[in-house]
């Protein structure tokens, strides 16, 4: 028996687009300011996926104002409100950390045609 | 004591998100309808306590004591018999079904299971010591214990002192666990945090004997205690 596929499958997202490591995506996040919701986004590119289920995170990396930034999301997160794909990356490997230690032109991910 | 009890089977460990938006460990608990076979009479038995079973077993497969007992009790035998003790067994009969309803989401409950055999285990994983420097001329030393007494004085090592051994596999009981969800229809209990034992454990669980002031242990109130007197004191 795997209840737990029961239990996750109530609080786990059926809308969440196809993406995957090396693809830039847009991730919209609701931000509460005080009494007030918005959307903000975060794009950059996913350099990792991970787990499975309710319990499935990535994370975005991108560079603001010349210093890198990471977020990690829970994918299934009711704070995120969207996911779009913006393009997708030819990567060879499933975690890109070695996008971390370079800068410029280097870090950049070759898109996939 | 405890005032209700139902015991179930540990089904693993998920993460659900609450009304805030945060993710929330949780156990997850399959408990299917008990049935009361016996009633421990503090008179009769001289303790109180519930015999309870769950689940289908087929009559061939029981021993012939267990045979009369479920039949004495006019029971269908189940896969096990577990024990719950309670304070008051007052309005408990035999045959009669217990099912979760009777936790309620923000109850606080302790759960009881054995944990996880660890085997034989060494000084630093069975209490925690700090082991022995990786370098410095240490040779095949790293995860000793290190001195275990003094010299010729006291001559012995004393009663109890901390050392490798049998590690696991005994009863623990975690207490004060929130639940976080009950549902009687699917037969699951959902409880924040980790509950002992692996996938497949029994376990035991019963409202709190330890609830911190503000918690309630015996009815659900279903608000988070920390949110408890800030709302309070923001609804005045």
């Amino acid at each position: 028996m795997n209840i737990s596929e029961v239990v996750d499958s109530r609080y786990t997202k059926d809308d969440i687009p196809e993406f995957g490591p090396g693809d830039t995506v847009k991730v919209h996040v609701r931000v509460v300011e005080g009494s007030r919701e918005r959307v903000q986004t975060f794009q950059g590119v996913v350099i990792k996926r991970r787990g499975e289920g309710a319990r499935s995170s990535f994370t975005v990396r991108k560079i603001s104002f010349g210093v890198g930034v990471e977020r990690t999301f829970p994918v299934h997160s009711p704070v995120i409100s969207g996911i779009e794909r913006v393009t997708r990356g030819d990567v060879r490997r499933a975690k890109l950390y070695y996008l971390r230690d370079r800068i410029g032109k280097a870090a950049k991910v070759k898109e996939k045609r | 004591m405890a005032t209700r009890a139902i015991v179930g089977e540990k089904v693993g460990m998920t993460q659900i998100f609450d009304d805030r938006n945060r993710a929330i460990p949780v156990t997850v608990l399959k408990v299917a309808p008990l049935r009361v076979v016996q009633i421990k009479d503090p008179r009769k038995e001289g303790y109180s306590a519930l015999q309870v079973t769950w689940g289908v077993r087929r009559e061939s497969k029981l021993t012939a004591p267990e045979r009369g007992h479920f039949r004495a009790a006019g029971v269908d035998p189940g896969v096990k018999l577990v024990e719950l003790r309670l304070d008051d067994i007052g309005g408990y009969e035999q045959g009669q079904e217990i099912d979760v309803s009777i936790f309620e989401p923000g109850m606080r409950v302790d759960a009881t299971a054995l944990s996880k055999g660890k085997g034989f285990a060494g000084g630093m994983k069975r209490h925690n010591f700090k082991g022995q420097k990786a370098s410095h001329g240490n040779h095949k030393k790293h995860r000793a214990p290190g001195s275990i007494g003094a010299c010729a004085t006291p001559a012995r090592v004393f009663k109890g002192t901390k050392m490798a051994g049998h590690l696991g596999n005994q009863k623990v009981t975690i207490l004060n666990l929130e639940v976080v969800e009950s549902d009687p229809l699917r037969q699951i209990l959902l409880v924040k945090g980790a509950v002992p034992g692996p996938r497949g454990a029994v376990v035991i669980v019963r409202d709190s004997i330890r609830a911190p002031a503000g918690a309630v242990a015996g009815a659900g109130s279903g608000a988070h205690p920390e949110d408890g007197p800030l709302a309070e004191a923001a609804g005045e």
